[in-house]
């Protein structure tokens, strides 16, 4: 064997093998997607089989009569709820709290902005209980608004983000407006608002998919059924004290993943670079 | 220039300024500032939300490190789960960032693959599945039957010796992000230094651990870091999957911490096993960082910082 033919084909067998530990990895996820497809029973008498015997529908038709009387749409129209306002509260707060630490130099800019990058590295677990105390005197238990005022206050990790992107931004921009008698406002809104349009889309696509997959708070502040999310209505149709009708639960979940795997291919390209440039956890 | 406080209270930046930062401002304020420090009174006390906190000094610490045995063992238990999931998902990530590196057919879609299990794994229902998947009548025991023959009667997600390792498992098998910036971190390595090597004759394994690895160093430990906080924080997997059961096997330290506030109400004691948590944390990655100066090297010493 020639030298060249030997280093095509070693080249050939390691392209094998990184795609053959691929599917090894998304296994898992194949298996969700085939089990949601078979018969209950099937799903476990023959786990192994990726094609399902019989292409069983119906999981998809009894999922969504969903649980304790409440249908599974309630439960992605609760999760979808609370999703989109938490992001609209996120680029908002997050947007503007950037454009001041980014280009208005105003007093005790620098301080606040310390305060900020602190508050990254704090744990959120610090802050649940008074935050639930909190949340128990506003009678906002068992309500949507412990999940969706919060994001109105921006994320530091966003406001960071965000920041770094406008640093991008020639100053000059800023100069030259103002002297064409543009204001702070209209400064914002018109010029740098669609120049940072990529840092917002890593943004809303990253809050989006946090609050969506989300479930510690919807366990702590929801408590019944018709407020729960989707997570929250997957667990307890999981619970093990219930007969569970898995394949249902697994048509249930394939279509939970959908809206995060809608815009992973929608914004794949935002998702990565957010990760590899800044360190966000996907 | 002397600046009256007139002229300050006229500039308009300080009004532009906290009229842009106020939603933020309000938030760190409300949601952020008042609980940190009400939480640090809090663990100072007696609490169960129903009755005003009786202050008791340093009761609930003293309870924590020598009469609550469980405490202890979330403590264990969540340091085993950092201490072996987080280096062998680095060593993962390393290893398949590395592979996508050379020139491989469709690096792009594998890249994409990769990361899938770390996009959906957030989700309950991934979580819910990686039960069924290890359950007693899985896929995982039946392939190992079909195919090798080998009959295995546990499931290893209630099992009590193989509880904490499938939940290791599972935080490994979602190692994409840390995949991700190995690989923006590889495409930084310049080419012209691996080739001078390859030149010269070093081997493939040479030319990675005295290249690309000390070159990569900041990003290994940035992952190391990120990777150290969040394990000490994970908290779903196990409430999900095991509740920190059997035998309190996979208590990690925030279920046991959520227990305490939630279940039982002893929110004071909750409020000091948070604390201890971000003194843990803090002390922590001081540590690491300190170390760094060690084994991370930094291109230009003067410009780049830790």
């Amino acid at each position: 064997m020639s030298a060249i033919s030997k280093k095509r084909w070693g080249n050939l067998s390691l392209s094998a093998a990184v795609w053959g530990f691929a599917i090894v990895m998304i296994y898992p996820l194949l298996w969700l997607l085939s089990s949601s497809l078979k018969h209950t029973t099937e799903v476990y008498s023959q786990a192994h089989k990726l094609i399902p015997a019989h292409f069983y529908w119906e999981n998809y038709v009894s999922g969504f009569k969903g649980f304790a009387g409440h249908s599974f749409f309630l439960f992605f129209q609760n999760s979808l709820y609370v999703t989109i306002f938490s992001v609209v509260g996120t680029v908002i707060a997050s947007t503007m709290a950037a454009y001041a630490f980014a280009r208005i130099r105003f007093p005790g800019s620098t301080f606040w902005f310390a305060c900020m990058m602190l508050t990254l590295m704090l744990p959120s677990e610090v802050l649940i209980i008074p935050q639930y105390m909190l949340f128990n005197k506003l009678n906002w238990i068992n309500t949507f608004w412990p999940l969706i005022v919060p994001s109105f206050a921006g994320g530091a990790f966003f406001i960071f983000l965000l920041v770094q992107f406008m640093r991008g931004i020639p100053v000059e921009l800023d100069e030259s407006a103002r002297i064409d008698g543009c204001g702070r406002i209209l400064f914002f809104a018109k010029i740098m608002l669609p120049l940072i349009v990529p840092a917002i889309v890593t943004t809303a696509v990253f809050k989006f998919i946090w609050t969506w997959d989300d479930y510690f708070a919807p366990l702590l502040y929801l408590n019944s059924a018709e407020m729960a999310t989707v997570s929250l209505a997957i667990k307890s149709m999981a619970d093990p004290t219930m007969e569970t009708d898995w394949g249902a639960l697994f048509a249930m979940s394939v279509l939970s993943l959908v809206p995060v795997m809608a815009v992973f291919i929608a914004f794949q390209r935002y998702i990565v670079e957010g990760i590899s440039t800044t360190g966000l956890k996907g | 220039m002397k600046r009256t406080s007139k002229q300050w209270l006229r500039n308009p930046d300080l009004y532009a300024g906290y009229a842009f930062i106020f939603p933020w401002l309000l938030g760190l304020f409300v949601f952020s500032l008042f609980p940190i420090f009400f939480s640090l009174y809090l663990s100072f006390t007696d609490y169960d939300i129903l009755s005003a906190p009786q202050w008791i000094g340093f009761e609930n610490f003293k309870e924590m490190f020598t009469d609550d045995p469980r405490f202890v063992k979330s403590v264990k238990v969540t340091l085993l789960y950092v201490a072996v999931s987080v280096p062998l998902r680095l060593c993962f990530a390393l290893a398949v960032a590395a592979l996508l590196n050379m020139k491989i057919k469709g690096a792009r879609a594998l890249r994409s693959l990769y990361y899938l299990p770390t996009l959906m794994g957030g989700s309950v229902a991934v979580i819910v599945m990686w039960g069924q998947l290890f359950g007693i009548n899985g896929a995982f025991n039946s392939f190992m039957r079909s195919i090798f023959g080998i009959e295995i009667s546990i499931s290893w997600i209630t099992d009590p010796s193989t509880a904490l390792g499938s939940l290791i498992a599972l935080s490994v098998w979602q190692f994409g992000s840390a995949m991700l910036i190995f690989l923006a971190g590889l495409k930084q390595i310049p080419a012209s230094l691996l080739e001078a090597a390859l030149v010269d004759g070093a081997s493939a394994a040479y030319r990675f651990r005295r290249i690309t690895l000390p070159l990569l160093s900041p990003v290994i430990f940035f992952n190391l870091v990120m990777g150290i906080i969040g394990g000490f924080k994970v908290f779903s997997e196990g409430m999900i999957l095991t509740g920190g059961g059997p035998h309190d096997q996979t208590l990690f330290y925030v279920i046991y911490l959520y227990e305490n506030s939630f279940r039982f109400l002893h929110m004071g004691y909750g409020s000091a096993m948070a604390w201890v948590l971000l003194l843990a944390v803090s002390i922590l990655t001081a540590l690491v960082f300190r170390s760094s100066s060690l084994w991370v090297h930094y291109e230009s010493k003067g410009e780049r910082g830790a």
